[in-house]
């Protein structure tokens, strides 16, 4: 089945709010092997100017991924996650994602090209926390043709 | 402490950093990040696919090269922006591998005193990442 073009500009139904505390952002630390204090230790957080403990930089993914998913499962989109390839990402942090935070999300369809048998899907998703905007992700996923 | 704006010069080179990376890393990965596709944790079902062994979630990657800028930086909330294209793997054989990231000043901004910085980084003497960029906030 073919990438559904139609789905350019079509934003999905928010998921959360996800509570994020304290023990998801040291997991995630400790897997990108992130030591930075302000990750670990609330006093060194507050130190440096935050209300608690922040996320690595990446860890926006983690909802990115929960909002997406949303458009990918969706039967019409005509994805075939099993030929899905991580082509680019990139995190517009408003603020740093910090421990206490509700965190909402939703993702759009900013753009579907098409190239070589190859489709290239463009997901933008809003990180919300009370309505108030904490990261904009964007990532380009390549769903590779059939051979 | 974070560093100071004037300190900075275009072309000023970060303190390269090598990180190991095993299999259990991935293992790690996969729980804090939600993503459990089996071809960053299993052998047999990478290879199965096509894929030379495990190899490392490029999400992985990103955060773990991310660190060399936050600890430039002072701290990861000095992070603004950052984003990169997913170029090459990071294969991680039974007895694990290495990543080794390098970070030059790119341009500085003096009204809003920021810098961009761009990543190299590399494994197996393979470029992982292409145009990974990350504007930092600076004091």
């Amino acid at each position: 089945m073919a990438v559904n073009e139609e789905y350019v500009g079509r934003s999905f139904a928010p998921v959360g709010p996800y509570a994020v505390d304290a023990a998801m952002i040291a997991a995630f630390a400790q897997a990108v092997c992130a030591t930075d204090p302000v990750h670990l230790d609330a006093q060194a957080a507050r130190a440096a100017g935050y209300r608690d403990v922040i996320a690595p930089p990446t860890m926006a993914v983690r909802f990115d991924q929960l909002a997406s998913r949303e458009y990918v499962a969706d039967p019409g989109a005509g994805i075939d996650f099993s030929r899905v390839v991580h082509g680019e990402q990139r995190f517009i942090h408003h603020r740093p994602i910090t421990a206490g935070d509700q965190l909402s999300a939703q993702a759009t369809v900013d753009a579907i090209r098409s190239a070589g048998g190859h489709a290239m899907i463009t997901i933008r998703s809003e990180i919300t926390a009370d309505g108030e905007p904490v990261t904009t992700t964007t990532s380009t996923i390549v769903v590779r043709g059939g051979e | 402490m974070a560093r100071a704006f004037e300190t900075v010069a275009v072309g000023d080179e970060l303190a390269p950093v090598t990180i190991p990376v095993t299999r259990a890393t991935l293992v790690d990965y996969a729980n804090a990040s939600l993503d459990q596709n089996p071809i960053h944790q299993d052998e047999a079902f990478a290879t199965g696919v096509g894929l030379p062994d495990v190899i490392a979630h490029g999400m992985w990657t990103m955060g773990a090269s991310g660190t060399l800028v936050a600890q430039w930086a002072g701290d990861a909330g000095r992070i603004l922006e950052y984003g990169t294209r997913f170029t090459s793997m990071v294969v991680v054989p039974r007895d694990g591998a290495e990543l080794l990231v390098r970070g030059v000043v790119k341009s500085l901004d003096e009204t809003t005193r920021r810098a961009t910085v761009e990543l190299t980084a590399t494994s197996a003497g393979a470029k992982v990442l292409g145009r990974a960029l990350a504007v930092v906030q600076l004091d």
